[in-house]
């Protein structure tokens, strides 16, 4: 338990304490793994006091939130995938904010309507092709996934997972519905396998040679890389950004909204600004191979050492929009199957 | 005058308190249920046209298939080896008779990870066939695919089949020796005497175990989706989350529960006819057959498979990896977390025999009619893949806050908050609508076996009900009520989806520990905790199975 130093109080230069009172807190749902967070929630507590407590689940925050309504002790929600973003705002369970320093750490594109909810990092759907049995160059865009020539070649996790639902959205948006249909038949039956297992599965998939491609974010790799029984398969592949020569690589982000209950709003929105500021950004990029979204704020330097890469700039709403198209197409091309 | 009759004998129901405490215990536990029915009337968007059109006839099949394959192995694995300890003597069988129920402390989705990285290409199994045959590749050779239906089929039957063991197990203990030695008189051979005395006589409690077990084959979500196979409760996720549609999800999951209530009832229209008591048989034991030779061996090593398959090989593998990775994933919170599970799970086991008694118990003396509709009803909530059921409980209970709130805000100028919501009881509460089903089955069948005439010889001594469940009945049942507490401490001990969303802040339990970085694939991280899931699993399985054992006619 952290207990609060009352000197540290006086420190932060708030209104003169006359008693020991509760810890000052904010409370968190987040959609983020806790390993993920709890390193920025610590430095967080340690510079301005504010416990932060977390409940995780990997899904039923969002209709928890709205079932408990304004009694919700909920002050900030995290999530993963612009359709969760999004999803919130559609329940009507998250409120409008806008500080100065949210203006000015997070770009506009990475803002929802009104400051509903804010993007904090991004990370990119790349492409790993095999060291070995890939040429350099031999795959550049996306749509070369659907082309005969990787015929029993490529690995992907679930075309359901949100990491794949968005991408083929992406898809959508710019190809449109038909174009993409058939695109997504292509690369299925490019499949090596069964679509199953996670990202890193996929790369370990090719290190193993049942594949020679795989679909996966870009810092799974700096994370294997990290990993000692895992390094070998980053190895083995080279990390390609699709489509350099025309609109741009596939992003996704992650990020946070301010709860419509919140009871600690003034802790949730420093702590929100604290996510945006450079130390926090940092950590995200340091830690977990995120890019951050603050301009000026490197990835690491091993991130950065993959190269820099232009990024689709299609408004990350209409990806949103297409979602749940984008998950039909896959039921209907049995893309899973 | 037809009114009349009618409220007449309405008002004998409701003079009747085991009734109405049927009648309550099945409306609060049937609260989140018919949350799940409300909320299927709002659907996001008709997706049946689309579902229809696409995978839901993929989604029935593997869902068919799967069942069909859990529910035979199991029972090949269960009713086999709990006929053969408890009947007949062959090495080890002491033993065996508690280890048999081992691999029920061994969640499902982590023996699925265990055997995976095993058995996977890059897996150590393979990995030696390729050093002794010098193969390179994977097209070299061929071997079966972990990841598939087979492996969730094999995987699923070795930490389930325990239910059937164990309800079985308790019919042929409680069983009358009598009619065994009446049918080796007549001239049966043993297996004949067991085919056509014993294992009719112990049907209703292996169909509770059998229903047990396709029940929780249909509402996981873990092992499917690690494997890749596409159920119907892979489809209910898929709506409710890619597709933004809960009322769409809480259809499909409408429609399973449907598919288990005609389960049941097909089930149980099928001994419609059967009847059968048993009084005390005080003082005779059940005679077991001495196995010799090659039967013997046969009998050791068939009782020994599911053990060590479904047991052993996890564990060791486990310790092995909790050895290894100890430093990184020993954390002083790990007590914290034990304490949390154990402590739900025990309070969950108590909560869930006194209502499964007191349901089971007025349905003996109700037999007909309303209340034994009220008692089917309440066991639902076990056919309910978990997170649908915690939004279902989420429902009511966040209702429930609000609406107080609001009262005391206007009248009184308080605010009360959210008194249930997002509480450990929110939790408890979970537990009990998942696995009342468990004990009021179990207890059940119990009673059932207890002969009419004891309540009545009972009752003309002037006892009252109550008093008669307490001396006469409870003690005649002990062993199927230490059967359902066991099953619910365990079950309570392994519950991930229900725990994941309505826990409190900062509040992990030991399944909820593992998943976090088991989600991640992160198996050699998260094997401390599994271990410890199954430790403080053991301890009481082992306890209680003794007190099974010794619940046999008494010397």
């Amino acid at each position: 338990m952290k207990r609060l130093i009352p000197t540290a109080i006086a420190l932060m230069g708030t209104t003169a304490v006359t008693s020991v009172q509760a810890n000052e807190e904010v409370n968190v749902y987040s959609y983020r793994q806790p390993f993920l967070m709890e390193p920025i929630f610590d430095a967080f507590t340690k510079e301005s006091g504010i416990d932060v407590n977390v409940v995780f689940a990997k899904k039923g925050l969002t209709e928890r939130l709205k079932r408990e309504g304004k009694n919700s002790p909920a002050d900030l929600i995290f999530t993963v995938d612009i359709g969760r973003l999004n999803e919130v705002v559609e329940a009507g369970v998250v409120q409008g904010v806008t500080t100065p320093e949210l203006e000015k750490n997070i770009p506009a594109q990475y803002v929802g309507p009104e400051g509903q909810w804010y993007g904090l990092t991004t990370r990119a759907r790349v492409i790993y092709a095999s060291k070995d049995r890939v040429a350099e160059g031999a795959i550049t865009r996306y749509e070369d996934l659907a082309k005969p020539e990787w015929k029993g070649k490529i690995c992907t996790r679930s075309g359901k997972h949100p990491y794949n639902v968005a991408l083929i959205a992406s898809m959508i948006a710019n190809n449109g519905e038909a174009e993409t249909e058939k695109w997504l038949t292509g690369v299925k039956n490019n499949l090596a396998q069964k679509p199953q297992g996670n990202d890193r599965a996929q790369v370990k998939a090719i290190k193993e040679g049942v594949c020679d491609l795989a679909i996966g974010n870009n810092y799974y790799y700096g994370k294997m890389l990290m990993d000692e029984e895992q390094s070998d398969w980053a190895q083995a592949v080279n990390i390609v950004f699709p489509n350099q020569a025309d609109r741009g690589t596939h992003v996704n982000i992650s990020g946070v909204s301010l709860t419509k209950s919140a009871p600690n709003k003034d802790n949730a929105i420093k702590l929100m600004n604290f996510l945006s500021n450079g130390p926090a950004q940092k950590i995200y990029a340091e830690q977990n191979f995120e890019y951050p979204v603050k301009p000026g704020v490197g990835p690491s330097a091993l991130v950065a050492s993959w190269g820099s890469f232009k990024s689709d700039t299609l408004p990350l709403t209409d990806i949103a929009k297409y979602r749940t198209l984008a998950a039909k197409l896959v039921d209907r091309t049995g893309f899973d199957n | 005058m037809y009114t009349q009759t009618n409220t007449l004998s309405f008002s004998r129901f409701f003079r009747n308190p085991w009734f109405m405490s049927s009648a309550f215990i099945a409306f609060m536990v049937g609260l989140p249920i018919i949350a799940v029915f409300y909320l299927a009337f709002y659907p996001e968007e008709n997706i049946w046209p689309h579902l229809i059109d696409t995978v839901l006839p993929g989604y029935v099949s593997s869902t068919l298939i799967l069942m069909a394959g859990v529910g035979s192995l199991s029972l090949f694995m269960g009713v086999g080896s709990a006929w053969l300890v408890t009947m007949c003597k062959f090495p080890g069988r002491k033993m065996l008779e508690w280890a048999l129920l081992l691999p029920f402390a061994v969640p499902a989705y982590v023996i699925a990870y265990v055997y995976t990285d095993l058995l996977e290409y890059a897996g150590i199994v393979q990995g030696s066939l390729r050093e002794v045959f010098g193969w390179t590749t994977y097209k070299d050779y061929w071997f079966p695919e972990i990841r598939s239906m087979g492996g969730a089929i094999t995987m699923m039957a070795l930490v389930l089949y325990p239910y059937v063991y164990l309800m079985s197990r308790a019919a042929f203990l409680e069983q009358s020796m009598s009619l065994f030695s009446v049918s080796r008189n007549l001239g049966h051979t043993p297996l004949q005497s067991f085919l056509k005395v014993s294992l009719p006589v112990a049907r209703p409690a292996i169909a509770v175990g059998l229903s047990l077990t396709l029940m929780e084959t249909l509402n996981d979500f873990g092992t499917v989706d690690f494997f890749a196979v596409k159920t119907l409760t892979a489809g209910l996720y898929d709506t409710w989350l890619n597709m933004n549609n809960l009322g769409g999800a809480a259809q499909i999951a409408s429609l399973m529960l449907i598919f288990v209530v005609t389960l049941i009832y097909m089930e149980r229209f099928s001994r419609r006819k059967q009847k059968q008591f048993e009084s005390k048989n005080q003082g005779q034991s059940l005679e077991q057959f001495q196995l010799r030779g090659i039967k013997a061996a046969a009998a050791t090593f068939f009782c020994l498979l599911p053990v060590v398959a479904g047991f052993l090989i996890p564990i060791c593998v486990l310790g092995y990896y909790a050895f290894l990775y100890f430093d990184v994933s020993w954390t002083s919170d790990f007590v914290s977390h034990a304490i949390n599970s154990f402590t739900l799970s025990v309070i969950a086991a108590i909560t869930t025999i006194v209502l499964g008694v007191a349901l089971a118990y007025s349905k003996r003396l109700n037999a007909k009619g309303i209340t034994s509709l009220l008692v089917r009803f309440s066991g639902l909530g076990y056919a309910m893949p978990g997170a649908v059921l915690a939004v279902g409980i989420i429902v009511p209970f966040a209702a429930f806050d609000n609406a107080l709130d609001d009262f005391l805000r206007q009248h009184f100028g308080v605010s009360t908050g959210l008194l249930l919501s997002g509480t450990t009881f929110a939790i408890i509460f979970a537990y009990t609508v998942r696995f009342l089903a468990v004990s009021a089955g179990s207890v059940e069948s119990s009673l059932a076996k207890v002969t009419p005439s004891m309540d009545m010889a009972s009752r003309s001594l002037g006892r009252n009900t109550f008093s008669t469940l307490i001396r006469v009945h409870l003690p005649i049942i002990r062993g199927g009520i230490l059967t359902a507490a066991l099953v619910v401490f365990v079950d309570s001990m392994k519950e991930l989806p229900a725990t994941l969303i309505l826990r409190p802040f900062n509040f992990e339990t030991l399944a909820t520990h593992v998943y976090q970085l088991a989600s991640d694939e992160l198996l050699e991280q998260s094997a401390l905790a599994s271990l410890i899931i199954v430790l403080v699993g053991i301890a009481p399985v082992i306890f209680l199975s003794r007190s099974i054992s010794s619940s046999r006619a008494k010397r």
